[in-house]
């Protein structure tokens, strides 16, 4: 751009210039960017080792100009966790979504926690599994159409939507749980406030950081993205309020 | 001068950036990239209009858009 011309806004420099596979309106890739802002924004992109999960966000290698290891299903926090205990100077995030973090990985996220290892999980919920074609999650709604549950989901049957950031908030390992939502600018803005401080929480050495991320997935939804960006607030926020259930930062001065 | 830049090879069309703007200062057009995706667009009349706010750039999913702001002299 021109001398001439101040910038307002730009790619994070974290973000690899390349186009992603995500779907139009997939609110993946702002999640994406939201992360690759907090890395540049505290200057840790050169210490940073992300934990990919299985599922859509699999390919975050792909998109983040940092170090990147491949988790196999529901394991990213046990890999992070060697992975920080190796280097406990790198900054290490693990990016999950709803079918890895909360169904296959309950186990590996819960137990993370409970240590309270120095780690920031970045979940993205968007009640479904993405890539496998729209399967019901533990995170499904009551009633929502699924390819498993083509008639809704029945509570009765198939239980009741799970809320990870409420639930791993009453763990005395978890420093800092918040859930988060990117369906409009301002709400976009908090996120991005909010994964900041998941960072630098690590950054500054204070224990485990959850940030779980209500988003959409348009293609699973069978909406078109706007239709399925104005779900997020519709359907999903009576059954997953934002807001920060722990914050253990002040606590520690 | 520009305000608004968006690339042509990163937009999808989703059209989350058409409702994020508060003067309803872009649509999606007709022209498609070469994956097929219609693009967002905005008009030489309206970047006039445009006030840098970047609540369009925030809502890109795809980092597509890219704000700038002319130096006051």
């Amino acid at each position: 751009m021109a001398d001439s011309m101040i910038t307002v806004f730009e790619r994070p420099h974290s973000l690899k210039p390349v186009p992603s596979h995500f779907c139009s309106g997939c609110h993946h890739g702002t999640v994406h960017r939201l992360v690759a802002e907090a890395l540049d924004q505290l200057e840790l992109q050169q210490q940073t080792i992300g934990i990919a999960s299985v599922g859509c966000s699999v390919l975050l290698y792909e998109y983040f100009d940092i170090d990147v290891v491949e988790a196999p299903h529901g394991r990213a926090p046990a890999v992070a966790t060697g992975v920080k205990r190796v280097h406990p100077d790198s900054i290490v995030f693990t990016y999950q979504g709803d079918g890895d973090l909360a169904a296959i990985g309950t186990a590996e996220i819960i137990h993370a926690a409970n240590r309270g290892e120095h780690l920031t999980v970045i979940f993205v919920n968007n009640t479904t599994y993405g890539m496998t074609g729209g399967q019901m999650a533990p995170t499904s709604l009551g009633g929502q159409v699924t390819t498993t549950t083509p008639y809704g989901r029945d509570l009765e049957t198939d239980g009741n939507p799970i809320r990870m950031a409420e639930l791993l908030a009453l763990l005395d390992g978890t420093h800092f749980s918040a859930r988060v939502s990117v369906d409009a600018p301002r709400r976009v803005a908090q996120a991005g406030k909010v994964i900041h401080k998941a960072f630098e929480m690590q950054k500054n050495r204070a224990g485990f950081a959850f940030v779980e991320v209500l988003a959409a997935c348009p293609t699973n939804w069978g909406l078109s993205a706007l239709d399925a960006n104005e779900r997020i607030s519709q359907e999903m926020m009576p059954c997953f309020p934002l807001g920060t259930f722990k914050d253990l930062s002040g606590a520690q001065g | 001068m520009k305000k608004l830049v968006i690339d042509e090879e990163f937009c999808k069309g989703c059209g989350l950036c058409v409702i994020a703007c508060p003067l309803e200062l872009i649509t999606v057009g007709t022209k498609v990239n070469k994956q097929g995706y219609p693009l967002a667009q905005i008009s030489d009349a309206n970047q006039v209009k445009c006030t840098a706010c970047s609540a369009c750039a925030r809502m890109c999913p795809d980092a597509a858009i890219s704000v700038y702001l002319p130096k006051k002299d």
